[in-house]
């Protein structure tokens, strides 16, 4: 503790140059933050699957729909639990702009295979008994300002309604929340029943099916025995597990985890050479300053400690303030990109993360100046100087 | 000045080895200085004058014969043992003051208390009364590039003094000063010696500054010599 006043003042003595290094720093930290929050957005669903939950799609392309008789042929299907489906309605809110993700589901199945979905009792109750009601998420309710009673209109980019126009009136019966923080609570649920019975067309067909399986052991075999039951059919399957279809629909953007550590290995090799080459100058600057510390006594593994506490200092100066423009960076754009990213937050892991990576970064630019410091011979030194 | 030798000398040697050559600086030197001495150690350059003060001051290991120190033996001490018996027991001052750029006056005095287990009220009372004793409290806070280089040396004798050495080591203390202030810091270091007992060996060029010392010895090539035995 002594020799943290010593250490400080060694820091700051070259004001511009702690400037400039922990502007680096700060920048590759800003950068680090915000694409590891990033990726954890779009990872979140990956995350967030459950391990026994199969996605059951059509072979040719996840947007062709299923006939409404794979419902119950699924079900019979040996190692199955429970089934349920959906429909994309591309749904959108007062202007197409405005756009709200929005499914036609079996309620009762739906939150049978969804059980992160958490809703009031009441408001439970409420949703399975009226037909023209919607189910909303909390995220999508806080950023519309919708609550339980209000009655909202929907359209649809892709279906009409059979009274003329593509607007359907719903009210909100209830609002799920997740069991954790990364569910996504950021879309809307109505009845299946209600939209087959009021669309102009689209006929007895689901979009996709979703099931649990009895234990996600038994996920390779169902999958293959729902694949096979479809096969040489009009509509043949294509039956993953969640985590795998979500994985496979984030990469259609790209190699995401690539592209993630090409920017953070990028950002962070400039730092080691940009904070390393400051720390190595800074200290050879203090040769005979550190000679004189080691003449009054000071022992040179003091010495040693001292740049590395400093180095991982500075590293830690400038990441801090790295992460909380990060931070400052991610709640701005989780406002406006809610509908598109549901769970983008600086989240602890990011936060853990970071520090071992400031204490790395610190460690890795100190070690090769605090060995050089500890192994100064004195009256070298001094010659030197 | 008491009887009792507190450094002594026996048989040292110091050889460096330069490529395949090997250079010989002193061969059997040996040498005793009592408690309470204040000794002038004079010479031409190259005459071993910095050796032998890095070897009393445990900063350098002789390559043969004995150092004591007190009665202990420094000469075999590993570099953690010397650097803590160096904080023990020695106050350094140097030519060019060697002062942090970066602390203040009172900051740059505290450094030889930091390695001690004094709290930082006891560390403070002990810093003001070395910047009392050299004449500088009133300039405890400034930094030192705000400070005349007289005023500088003086910071230093009171870094080297703050912890209450018994040996001080001047490594040409007035060598970067004019005359005035060089004798001010040479009547300084008088004080140190006749009033607080502190035993000093002062390694320098100017005749005038020995004058200040107890007793003057010469060395010449590694050996100590009369006055008259060094060369013109």
């Amino acid at each position: 503790m002594k020799d943290l006043y010593l250490v400080y003042k060694n820091l700051t003595r070259k004001k511009m140059r702690l400037f400039l290094t922990t502007f680096a720093i700060f920048i590759a930290f800003l950068i680090f933050g915000a694409i590891m929050a990033l990726r954890g957005a779009l990872n979140s669903g990956v995350e967030m699957s459950a391990d026994n939950r199969l996605v059951v799609v059509h072979k040719t392309n996840f947007t062709n729909p299923l006939p409404y008789s794979y419902v119950n042929k699924t079900q019979a299907i040996e190692g199955v639990k429970q089934v349920t489906h959906a429909n994309w309605f591309g749904g959108y809110y007062q202007e197409p702009a405005n756009q709200v993700v929005t499914f036609a589901v079996e309620p009762e199945s739906y939150l049978a295979v969804y059980p992160e979905l958490v809703i009031e009792p009441e408001q439970r109750k409420a949703w399975l008994n009226n037909q023209a009601s919607i189910l909303v998420g909390e995220r999508i309710a806080l950023a519309n300002g919708w609550k339980v009673g209000d009655r909202i209109p929907l359209s649809s980019n892709i279906f009409s309604h059979k009274d003329g126009g593509q607007t359907w009136d719903f009210v909100i019966e209830g609002i799920f929340k997740g069991a954790e923080q990364k569910t996504d609570t950021s879309y809307l649920l109505f009845h299946y029943k209600y939209f087959k019975e009021t669309q102009s067309w689209g006929g007895d067909s689901i979009g996709w099916l979703i099931l649990t399986t009895e234990d996600a052991s038994m996920n390779e075999t169902v999958a293959k025995a729902i694949d096979n039951n479809f096969a040489n059919s009009n509509a043949e399957t294509d039956t993953s597990t969640e985590q795998a279809f979500n994985k496979a629909f984030i990469e259609q953007i790209g190699n995401i985890g690539l592209i993630i550590f090409g920017v953070v290995f990028m950002a962070f090799f400039t730092i080691l050479i940009v904070v390393g080459n400051t720390m190595v100058l800074a200290i050879r600057e203090r040769t005979a300053e550190i000679a004189v510390l080691k003449t009054l006594g000071f022992a040179s593994i003091r010495i040693f400690k001292m740049v590395l506490i400093e180095s991982c200092l500075l590293a830690f100066l400038g990441g801090l303030l790295g992460l909380g423009g990060a931070y400052l960076l991610i709640q701005g754009a989780s406002e406006n990109l809610a509908r598109f990213l549901p769970n983008l937050v600086l989240d602890q892991n990011i936060l853990l993360q970071a520090l071992g990576y400031m204490l790395l970064l610190g460690l890795i630019t100190g070690i090769a100046p605090a060995i050089s410091a500890l192994k100064l011979n004195i009256i070298t030194a001094f010659n030197r100087g | 000045m008491s009887n009792q030798n507190l450094f002594e000398l026996n048989q040292v040697a110091k050889r460096f080895t330069k490529g395949k050559e090997t250079i010989s600086i002193f061969q059997d030197l040996n040498m005793q200085i009592k408690e309470g001495d204040f000794l002038a150690i004079m010479g031409p350059s190259g005459s071993g004058k910095t050796t032998l003060l890095n070897l009393l001051g445990g900063v350098d290991q002789p390559t043969e014969g004995q150092i004591t120190f007190d009665g202990q033996r420094i000469d075999n001490l590993s570099e953690s043992q010397l650097a803590k018996w160096r904080a023990n027991n020695i106050g350094f001052i140097f030519q060019f003051y060697n002062l942090m750029p970066m602390l203040n006056a009172a900051r740059n005095v505290e450094l030889p208390l930091l390695l001690t287990n004094l709290s930082r009220s006891e560390r403070q009372k002990q810093v003001k009364v070395a910047l009392e004793l050299v004449g500088l409290s009133d300039r405890a806070d400034h930094m030192p590039s705000e400070m005349s280089g007289g005023q500088q040396q003086r910071v230093a004798i009171a870094r080297a003094v703050v912890s209450d050495p018994k040996f001080l080591l001047c490594d040409e203390p007035t060598g970067d000063l004019d005359r005035q202030t060089a004798d001010e810091i040479l009547q300084t270091l008088q004080l140190l010696n006749e009033e607080f007992g502190k035993t000093i060996v002062m390694v320098t060029h100017d005749p005038s500054a020995a004058k200040f010392a107890k007793q003057t010895v010469h060395l010449n090539k590694g050996e100590f010599v009369t006055a008259e035995e060094l060369p013109a």
